[in-house]
């Protein structure tokens, strides 16, 4: 009945197509922290820090499997290999909390700032699609635009990772300040409890900010070789990749809607 | 020029406006300073055309010698902090030898801690606020990078009104602009006083029956 098929709206499913059944059933049962990530070194999980560089050779960064830099020039963008490590410190601090919980993950630095970037919407954009595409199951992102034309197609580029499996976790603003992706339903937008455990983080019912995780008084690898105190939502976000990298070496393949489910599930704020 | 430019061109002709808001920086730096107990403040201004960080106002360590000293975009705590538009709090940055040497060789203090937040309004970064050395008495807070960044929306909205008083004032000196004159006009009718303005007006008055006739 390939008539019938040709009529079908484009994105509509026939019955008795493979895809309509035999799906495997894992939940519902109790997900539980041992569940989520019991055992779990993050092996295998590619985690795309796309922000400042990474200093791979920091004692706590234990290296980077890939490091490449958006360069942007009359407008345009081209991913580069890039050698010039961290421009600021910052994504060597995210690296580094990344790290202590995911030890065994692959941590690919995509650089968006300094020499031959400038920052801005359209070298962010373009990590953004460059991480997404190499399927880094997890990039941790604590940068964001607030222009509304760029707004739009950082949009896509959310849903198409959401669709591809790449889960965008996003540090979110205190301020009042309306800015993309993090207020995007898409990705997992994170600030900070005052907590000191790294593995304590709390369900939000009040979106956007869906997680709280440590963001207060946290030592993290700075330039330079050095371990230095500090705080920021991006720190905060910084753990919950390392949660998601976890989560998703032991249990491939979930999508980013299951993975939200077993972050809400394993909060320290749900009842036991 | 637009309307709204011209009535604000008039409006800053009149009252002179810029400096007016240097103050208003100035306090703001140093009540941050206080509240925080901290060795220093500084807001630094986004340079739109070159990405550059201005030193705008200071107080406590660098006061005599920062304000108009620039430093790159994108790079350091100021640099991602304007980027990236989120608050960072570090501590003990001075065991990072070459943030260290840096920071000696551009503003000749070496700061312990710093706290930087993002100084926005509406889709703009106009800058950064940062507070230097605050004591290390207590573990910083949540609470208190609310404070910080409660404190950084009224400089923000102080740092507009400076930008926009600039801009108008860019208008008002760039020469060859005839609504630019107008406003150096009605600046110039605001400044008389008594008879000399009353006659002033009647004139202004005059002109505009001849140009609208």
């Amino acid at each position: 009945m390939t008539d019938l098929d040709d009529e079908l709206p484009a994105w509509s499913l026939r019955r008795d197509d493979p895809r309509a059944g035999g799906l495997p059933r894992t939940w519902p049962h109790r997900i539980d922290r041992d569940w989520a990530w019991g055992g779990s070194d993050g092996a295998q999980v590619r985690v795309a820090i796309v922000d400042s560089g990474v200093d791979g050779a920091h004692e706590l960064v234990g290296g980077v499997t890939r490091a490449v830099a958006v360069e942007v020039a009359d407008g345009e963008a081209r991913v580069v290999e890039d050698s010039v490590g961290d421009v600021a410190g910052h994504g060597t601090a995210c690296a580094g909390i990344v790290r202590s919980m995911a030890p065994a993950c692959e941590l690919w630095s995509v650089r968006v700032l300094g020499p031959g970037s400038r920052g801005g919407a359209t070298a962010l954009l373009a990590g953004l699609r460059w991480a997404v595409a190499q399927r880094c199951e997890v990039v941790n992102l604590s940068l964001s635009t607030p222009r509304r034309e760029t707004a739009a197609l950082l949009h896509e580029i959310a849903d198409e990772a959401y669709f591809a499996g790449s889960i965008i976790v996003a540090a979110a603003h205190n301020l009042d300040v309306r800015s993309y992706p993090w207020r995007f339903a898409s990705v997992i937008s994170v600030a900070s409890h005052d907590g000191a455990d790294p593995f304590e983080f709390l369900y939000n019912p009040q979106p956007p900010v869906e997680i709280l995780a440590r963001g207060v008084d946290v030592e993290i690898a700075w330039l330079g070789g050095v371990r230095i105190i500090a705080a920021g939502n991006s720190f905060a976000a910084a753990c919950v990749s390392g949660v998601c990298a976890l989560i998703l070496a032991k249990h491939p393949g979930l999508t980013p809607f299951q993975l939200k489910t077993v972050l809400r599930e394993t909060a320290t704020n749900m009842e036991v | 020029m637009s309307t709204d430019e011209l009535r604000a061109a008039v409006a800053a002709g009149a009252l002179a406006a810029r400096e007016g808001h240097r103050p208003l920086l100035q306090a703001i730096v140093e009540v941050a300073r206080a509240i925080f107990g901290a060795r220093a403040s500084s807001i630094m201004l986004l340079d739109e055309a070159t990405g550059e960080l201005v030193f705008e106002a200071v107080t406590g360590e660098g006061e005599d010698t920062l304000i108009g000293r620039r430093i790159p975009g994108g790079t350091g705590i100021a640099g991602w902090v304007a980027e990236s538009r989120q608050t960072l709090v570090v501590e003990d940055v001075t065991r990072d030898p070459r943030f260290a040497a840096e920071e000696a060789r551009r503003t000749g203090y070496v700061p312990r801690g710093l706290m930087a937040v993002p100084l926005v309004r509406g889709e703009a970064v106009l800058g950064v606020l940062n507070v230097l050395d605050r004591p290390e008495r207590r573990r910083f807070s949540v609470a208190e990078m609310e404070l910080l960044e409660l404190f950084a929306t009224q400089a923000a909205v102080a740092l507009d009104l400076l930008l926009h008083a600039r801009r108008i004032d860019a208008l008002l000196t760039g020469g060859d602009d005839h609504l630019a004159a107008v406003a150096r006009l009605a600046g110039a009718l605001d400044g008389l006083e008594g008879e000399r303005r009353a006659a002033g007006a009647r004139l202004l008055l005059e002109i505009e029956s001849v140009l609208a006739g």
